[in-house]
């Protein structure tokens, strides 16, 4: 022998001062367990890329000291599947979704939580670009991840990778929006073209040997909601604002018509869509108005602040696409009317049923 | 989008509404039904009927292939889903139709493995992908979806994959046409024809429409400008006196139709004796099923099914409403006990369903409508 049993105490105890790597190409049930396994996973996976003073921490909990104003808080869970498509993963998709949460509020995001569901077997690599793009998500938005759990549960038991996030922010605006605010006269737009979303995911499953280059629409909406309610008088006239996710823009219209009492009425010619998606809408007879966006959102505003609105969403990137595409009126109460660009009118209803399941 | 907008235009449409307004005798009403499914929905999604005078009516016809599965077949394709390592797959439309126990959907929830496929094709797919399963395709529709089951019967014979199967429930369009015909009370002054059955059939099929029946029919496409020129067509044979087939849709539907498809069809599928239409009853010769020859291939000779007749819940009016004798809105239970949330019957379950298109889009009276929107 020719080291003593004191070199390697000191060796293992070196060792174990090593920021720990994760070299499995898989993830067992023992990096769910909450030992050894689960903190390396976390340490070199999570905290490699989310990174900041809260999270180093690595407490139960997180205490965090707010900036003056109302508190924003909202949670959304993540199932989409593929979990990686065209323009974006489940990592960003979870990230924004729940920063745009906050921003329809008007709140200024702040921090999130993170939560995974992982089933045993996912690959390493794929959590790895999943938390990496999470982390350019989060850098984007201006927001951290300051908290987070990880569970693995046998294989069979899920598909993949669930996550649910949980935000806050911080609403520094003294208005009170929502869909009950909605009254006759108001204008309602929207952000840019709708259902990429939904149409890429939907292709990226591969079930449907379409083939095009349309690309997810995912992103945070913090930026362009700031640009409205930096315009004194149009923050002032703001009613309610809502991203266009599940249920598409038909389903939040039917949501204001029904929480304010009043009518919609959309000019289907005003709507925008790109043409691959209303190809592809065409083909699958499914309407552009109920596929999921998870970066555009509906705006509805003071009638008379409707240009001034566009104006200001048009200065950000994410807005240069908005339009107006319809108005509130009186009557019929609850009820969502679209003008068809054919000529005639017809209802438009929520959704019944999921046509695209899991898409977010 | 090309071959689309150009059907689409208002000012064409405007010009049309005029024609058929123009046509119009005075004090006389007129009663048009659209056998197909498609054109209801066409009619509803882009509000066509605010183009028509108050003297035209469009009547729903049994064209929906969804509407007129009965109960008891789809307990039965619910019965095969249940056997051990069945697959069963459907069209999408398929998956909220009730039957006398419950959805595809509520069997799905309980771990009967029902997937739905675009096409019969994708059902193939699985069944080779899947060697230890046994994949069952439900097979629904008119002769436009028959000829893509039996092209898919072909693959499967070439290729000898064994654990693939049809559950036939194609049916054929003439037959419910014919029974309308000789219903009591049935009075319509003309047809627009299935487009896309037409693509397959031809025109030929509805000769004895025009000729021995004296109805007109125009076969009629799926854009709304189809919708009114074929109108438009139909209100001029009544105006001339005439009563022919005439073919709006010459764009897609030869009148001869496609042998082809036609071919393949009667290779793998001849006509059942009788089987039942939801709401209509039996009716002699109407569907097909698989031929000896491709009973390797025939669920209904590898399962035992129960083939149980299952009568339609007492509320349901889905009869009428096929036949045109009442409008949706007339049923009993129409969008209080039968929404397209929990349909009981099956118009109201697939988007060319009479009730379900009337329910989604048109479910306002046509005047309210004209005059909130005109605001």
């Amino acid at each position: 022998m020719n080291f003593t049993e004191q070199q390697v105490l000191d060796r293992i105890d070196k060792a174990r001062r090593r920021r720990p790597r994760l070299t499995a190409e898989r993830i067992t049930l023992a990096d769910g367990a909450g030992g050894k396994a689960t903190h390396t996973l976390i340490e070199a996976v999570f905290l490699e890329h989310f990174r900041n003073p809260f999270l180093e921490r690595l407490d139960d909990e997180v205490t965090i000291t707010l900036p003056p104003g109302r508190l924003a808080f909202t949670t959304d869970s993540y199932v989409v599947s593929p979990l990686f498509f065209p323009g974006g993963d489940i990592g960003d998709l979870a990230v924004n979704g729940t920063v745009n949460d906050l921003a329809m509020g008007g709140a200024r995001p702040l921090y999130l939580s993170a939560a995974f569901v992982l089933e045993e077997g996912f690959p390493t690599a794929d959590l790895r670009r999943i938390a990496a793009s999470m982390a350019a998500a989060a850098e984007a938005a201006g927001v951290a991840i300051v908290t987070g759990d990880t569970k693995v549960v046998e294989k069979g038991h899920a598909d993949g990778c669930f996550i649910t996030t949980a935000g806050v922010g911080i609403v520094e605006h003294p208005f009170d929006l929502g869909p009950a605010q909605v009254r006759p006269g108001d204008a309602v737009l929207v952000s840019g073209p709708i259902g990429d979303h939904g149409v890429t995911v939907m292709l990226a499953r591969g079930e449907l040997d379409i083939e095009s280059d349309l690309t997810s629409d995912t992103a945070p909406l913090h930026a362009p909601v700031a640009a409205l309610l930096a315009v004194p008088e149009v923050a002032a006239g703001l009613r309610c604002m809502r991203d266009a996710t599940r249920g598409g823009v038909a389903t939040i219209l039917n949501e204001f018509a029904t929480a304010s009492g009043t009518a919609v009425v959309v000019d289907e010619a005003a709507i925008p869509v790109r043409a691959e998606v209303r190809g592809a809408s065409e083909l699958l007879g499914i309407d552009p108005l109920y596929i999921a966006c998870e970066g555009r959102f509906v705006i509805v505003v003071d009638g008379r602040q409707a240009d001034a609105a566009l104006a200001a969403l048009r200065t950000h990137p994410l807005g240069a696409g908005a339009v107006a595409i319809g108005t509130v009126v009186d009557d019929p109460p609850g009820l969502v009317l679209l003008n068809t660009e054919f000529g005639g009118t017809r209802i438009v209803d929520m959704l019944v049923g999921d046509p695209l399941p899991r898409i977010c | 989008m090309r071959f689309v907008d150009e059907y689409r235009d208002a000012e064409a449409a405007s010009a049309l509404a005029g024609d058929i307004a123009a046509l119009c005798e005075p004090g006389r009403a007129y009663r048009f039904m659209e056998i197909c499914g498609g054109h209801t929905h066409t009619i509803y999604k882009h509000g066509i009927e605010d183009y028509l005078p108050e003297a035209v009516t469009l009547i729903h016809g049994p064209g929906c292939p969804v509407c007129v599965i009965p109960m008891g077949r789809v307990d039965d394709a619910i019965h095969i889903a249940q056997q051990p390592d069945v697959v069963l797959t459907s069209f999408g439309d398929m998956l909220r139709v009730p039957g006398s126990r419950g959805s595809f959907l509520d069997a799905k929830a309980a771990g009967a493995d029902i997937r739905m496929v675009y096409s019969p094709l994708d059902s193939l797919k699985i069944a080779r992908e899947n060697p230890d399963k046994r994949v069952v395709f439900m097979a629904i529709g008119f002769e436009t979806t028959a000829p893509s089951t039996a092209m898919t019967l072909l693959r499967a014979a070439e290729a000898q994959i064994t654990n693939f199967s049809v559950f036939c429930n194609h049916v054929t369009i003439t037959p419910p046409i014919k029974t309308l015909l000789d219903s009591p009370g049935f009075t319509v002054d003309g047809f627009l024809g299935p487009g896309h059955v037409s693509t397959v059939v031809g025109c030929g099929p509805y000769e004895f429409i025009a000729a021995e029946r004296g109805r007109p029919v125009v076969v009629a496409g799926f854009e709304p400008l189809d919708i009114l020129e074929s109108v438009r067509m139909l209100m001029r044979q009544l105006a001339e006196g005439r009563s022919e087939v005439e073919n709006e849709y010459t764009r897609v539907v030869p009148w001869e139709g496609n042998p082809a498809a036609l071919a393949v069809m009667e290779e793998t599928m001849e006509l059942r004796p009788y089987f039942e239409w939801r709401g209509l009853g039996f009716i002699a010769r109407s569907a097909l099923r698989l031929r000896e020859k491709y009973a390797a291939y025939d669920a209904e000779r590898i399962f035992e099914i129960p083939g149980l007749r299952v009568p339609d819940p007492r509320a349901c009016q889905c009869g009428e409403v096929l036949k045109g004798v009442i409008k949706p809105w007339e049923c009993a239970v129409f969008g209080t006990g039968c929404t397209p949330e929990k349909p009981i019957g099956t118009c109201m379950v697939s988007s060319e369903g009479a009730c379900a298109a009337y329910y989604n889009f048109g479910r306002f009276s046509r005047a309210r409508v004209k005059e909130a929107s005109n605001r």
